[in-house]
């Protein structure tokens, strides 16, 4: 393999993939000649439990960060909750969460889920709650001052502006799940992260065909909660965009040097 | 090579027809600027927001580019520079000061110096220096920013914009950003300073009261860049222009003409001085000569009493018999505004005016003071001529009884 | 080729070594497994701060230099973030085994993948650092006569250390989390202690595996944190 240098490399490479990709289409020999492996059949069924798995855990992770989050921003209090979450949750590895999760309470689909769960919501806890702290104060009591009650304040004012923030959270909190949920069978569980964790059975083909899906499946999810993150942004806030451009040629005296 | 920047003669600051034209813009930001600034004058750029003054300021050390026409310093235009050693050889001071918050005082006054590759050992040295000039600690310099009050940054900015000793300045609404009581100070530090150093300046400001205070020269420009009038402060006072000019100097031009004239700059009335015991027929004849029919009673030192009453006049030699005590008593280094508002705060038509010992000199009147607000122009010093001479007669502020 | 991408079942670890046997058996949390056993750790944590070290190194360089770049030319700036950003939802796990065709197994794949995870993060705060240092600053810098370049070492990046530091934080933090996902690569570190069923169950392993990583990406944060500091002496001066 390396005597060929660059070209024979790149041909071998472009062969792993190309049979990377049908082992997502047709089913093949498992590495011990004794099963067949792979087909749509096959890995259809682990993307269905990937996405399972996955989604289920954002959506409780929503379900029980985002109310939470827009009360205490709303109030203005836990900040130090808020912010400590994300530090957290940044500091301790995933990988280390689902080892704690597995050891300590066990395997299986409740457990690998709850894991996730935990995973998912330091994300959406935190940009909601930022995201509800920067609705400009103002704003909320001249509601008030008209007569919304508090819960009138969160839903129609506070959770509509804060709404793009919300949604950034998810599709991190979303991108981190999907790629987490690649260790479900350390859990028990079978997910796109068969064939990767099972390279005895699958072959090192099966797990580059596994790593394509997972890829394209976060690529594709994060990029539809980008749309929905732009979509969510309410009108008059994006014109912000164009202001900002003004903004470059504006205050001549904090604008750069202009020289030729 | 740095080493011969000890150039500290100022160069003359020549506009010629100069026009910027920002791209996309309807109208030209300046247009036709054409006006020279004399070695070792301020000019201040003065205007309505928008008008064109730090553009025009801009243009001379070539953070802008001019669309048209040339800038002169001594004679040499900045086109022919490289942008980045003229810019080294210009001091310039902005509105937000724009110390770097990470390096600490002297670094931050030696930035031009170690540009220029000046050795550790005499950028230090001038940093010290410069912190005395502008009357700063020398416990300052290894401080940061962050570290001082708002009047001390400014301080720094001016030294940092010294650092080099350079001919020529540039200053974007140096005091702008701090508060009144500071910035007249301020004001007054700098123009004592410029007694001395002698830059060439251009000094932008919007406020006509700072203009007509610091400049030697005030250039007025209009929205959409155009010159209204280029003039010393008490002519552009006495004749504006136009009545753009008029209107920006405001109605009380005639008030703001006293703040450029001290009381030794006027023909003051002569008065007749007596002590008690006098003969009382030599008073006469002199009251008789004086410009004031009364005679102003003094003591041993010749210091103002008390305005002889007719009573005291009556004996043979004068007695001390007064009509109403000498207030109020103004000081030959008054400017005129503070001088006249004594006189309206004590309600008197006139009052004695006193040299440096206390001594009466003459007397002043309001007859006097609106003579002199329609004297001539030429007559009116500008403003480093009148910094100069405060610093010359500081010592007289210790027994002056009304400096403030 | 596939003989040699099998991973190793336990990564060749022997759990029945010390400690007391029936808690081992249990996959229970046995201290004196844990007393006997430490010393198996420690290679792992050093090939994992290895591979944080040099591939942050590495992407750290590369990312402050685009960022320089994209300061410079903003046009850059669009697409490199949507590049940067996209690369970085792709999953560390995928990325691991996308980079073998090209890379082989072992360091090479493990750490050009965390390199490229950083990018993002650093590339942002080295742009948003630039860009937020104040407009004075940038004029008062040219105004005094700074070529770009100067202005650009002994202004711009000096005010936007601290933003750029943040980075690099996250970035470091992010990494540690992420090699443990190398031992996919090949590239071991502390995860191969734990991408392993047999190991995965075992409290006393989960306990000293996972402790260790997450007790490294907090040693390393308060590293770049002091480092930041050491840099920074301007900033803790308040005021007198
Ligand atoms: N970089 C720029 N691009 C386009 N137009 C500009 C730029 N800088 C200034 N202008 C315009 O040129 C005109 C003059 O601006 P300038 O900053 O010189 O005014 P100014 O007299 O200093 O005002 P102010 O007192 O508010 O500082 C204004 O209409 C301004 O909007
Ligand atoms: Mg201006």
């Amino acid at each position: 393999m390396a005597q060929g240098g660059g070209g024979v490399i790149l041909a071998s490479a472009l062969t792993d993939f190309t049979d990377g990709v049908r082992f997502i289409f047709q089913a093949r020999e498992s590495s011990a000649g004794t099963v067949q492996v792979g087909g749509l059949n096959e890995v259809g069924h682990m993307a269905g439990n990937h996405l399972l798995v996955s989604s289920l855990a954002v959506a409780i992770a929503i379900a029980v960060a985002l109310p939470i989050a827009l009360v205490l921003g709303h109030k203005g209090r836990g900040e130090f909750i808020a912010v400590s979450t994300s530090n957290i949750g940044r500091a301790v590895p995933s990988l280390a969460i689902i080892a704690f999760f597995v050891a300590f309470l066990g395997t299986g689909f409740t457990n690998l889920c709850f894991a996730l769960i935990l995973l998912a919501v330091p994300p959406i806890l935190t940009n909601t709650y930022v995201a509800v702290r920067q609705v400009d104060r103002d704003l909320v009591d001249a509601a008030r001052g008209q007569g919304l009650s508090e819960g009138q304040i969160i839903r129609t004012i506070e959770l509509p502006l804060a709404l793009p923030t919300i949604f950034g959270g998810i599709r991190l909190s979303s991108v981190n799940v999907l790629a987490t949920a690649i260790i479900g069978p350390l859990a028990g569980y079978e997910t796109l992260g068969t064939p990767i964790l099972s390279l005895n059975v699958y072959g090192f083909t099966g797990a580059i065909g596994a790593a394509i899906v997972v890829a394209l499946m976060t690529l594709v999810a994060d990029a539809g909660f980008a749309g929905v993150q732009r979509l969510s942004t309410p009108k008059g806030l994006k014109v912000v965009k164009g202001d900002r451009r003004r903004m470059r040629f504006r205050p001549p005296s904090q604008r750069s040097a202009q020289s030729p | 090579m740095g080493e011969s920047s000890g150039r500290s003669s100022a160069e003359t600051i020549e506009f010629r027809d100069v026009t910027k034209q920002y791209p996309g813009g309807s109208e030209p930001a300046v247009d036709g600027l054409s006006l020279e600034v004399p070695a070792g004058e301020i000019c201040v750029l003065v205007g309505p927001s928008g008008c064109g003054k730090t553009t025009a300021m801009r243009m001379v050390n070539r953070m802008i580019d001019m669309t048209s026409g040339d800038i002169l310093l001594g004679g040499r235009s900045v086109r022919d520079r490289k942008p980045e050693e003229l810019r080294r050889e210009i001091g310039y001071v902005i509105q937000q000061i724009g110390l770097f918050p990470h390096r600490t005082i002297a670094d931050n006054i030696s930035t031009v110096p170690s540009l220029l590759g000046w050795s550790k050992a005499r950028m230090s040295e001038r940093a010290d220096e410069l912190l005395e000039l502008v009357g700063l600690p020398r416990e300052m310099r290894d401080r940061y920013p962050s570290q001082l009050s708002g009047g001390q940054r400014q301080r720094v900015g001016v030294a940092r914009a010294l650092a080099v000793d350079p001919p020529v300045m540039l200053m974007d609404e140096p005091f702008g950003a701090i508060d009144p009581i500071n910035r007249e100070r301020l004001q007054n530090e700098f123009l004592r300073l410029q007694a001395e150093l002698r830059k060439t300046i251009v000094f932008v400001t919007h406020d006509i009261d700072e203009a007509i205070k610091m400049g030697d020269r005030i250039a007025v420009m209009q929205v959409g860049g155009k010159l209204a009038q280029f003039a010393p402060p008490a002519e552009l006072l006495m004749a504006p222009a136009s009545p753009f000019v008029e209107d920006f100097v405001g109605a009380d031009r005639a008030l703001k003409r006293l703040a450029l004239q001290r009381v030794r700059d006027i023909d003051l009335w002569t008065v007749a001085t007596c002590r008690t015991g006098e003969p009382t027929a030599g008073v006469r004849e002199r009251t008789a000569e004086a410009d004031l029919d009364i005679a102003l009673l003094v003591d041993e030192h010749q210091r103002p009493v008390g305005w002889l009453s007719e009573r005291g006049l009556t004996g043979e030699r004068i007695r001390s018999e007064l009509r109403s005590p000498a207030d109020p008593v103004v000081d030959l280094d008054d400017i005129l505004r503070d001088a006249l508002s004594d006189l309206l705060a004590s309600e008197s038509m006139y009052g004695p005016v006193v040299g440096a010992q206390g001594e009466v000199v003459g007397v002043l009147s309001m007859q006097v003071i609106s003579q002199a607000v329609g004297s001539a122009p030429s007559e009116v010093p500008g403003a480093t001529e009148l910094a100069a001479s405060e610093h010359v007669n500081g010592a007289g502020d210790a027994t002056g009884p009304d400096e403030e | 080729m596939s003989a040699a991408l099998v991973i190793a079942q336990s990564g060749g670890f022997v759990r029945e070594r010390g400690g007391d046997a029936s808690c081992v058996a249990n996959d229970g949390f046995c201290p004196t497994w844990i007393a006997d056993n430490l010393d198996r750790y420690w290679t792992p944590l050093l090939e994992h701060l290895y591979l944080v070290v040099v591939s942050v190194g590495i992407g750290f360089a590369i990312a402050f230099s685009l960022g320089l770049l994209a300061h410079r030319q903003r046009w850059l700036i669009a697409p490199l973030t949507g590049v940067t950003s996209a690369l970085y939802t792709i999953p560390s796990i995928a990325m691991f085994f996308l980079l073998q065709p090209l890379l082989g197994r072992g360091n090479a794949p493990a750490i050009v993948g965390l390199a490229i995870y950083t990018q993002v993060i650093i590339f942002r705060n080295v742009i948003t650092g630039l860009a937020n240092v104040p407009g004075e600053m940038v004029d008062a810098a040219s105004g005094m006569g700074m070529t770009k370049n100067q202005r650009l070492f002994r202004v711009e990046v000096p005010l936007a250390v601290p933003e750029i530091l943040a980075g690099l934080r996250i970035a470091v933090a992010t990494t540690v989390g992420l090699a443990a996902f190398a031992a996919f690569a090949g590239a071991g570190g502390l995860g191969q202690k734990l991408i392993v069923a047999s190991l995965i169950t075992f409290k006393s392993n989960v306990v000293v595996a996972g402790g260790m990583v997450t007790l490294l990406a907090a040693a390393l944060d308060l590293a770049v944190l002091g480092f930041q500091r050491l840099l920074t002496p301007w900033r803790r001066a308040v005021a007198a």
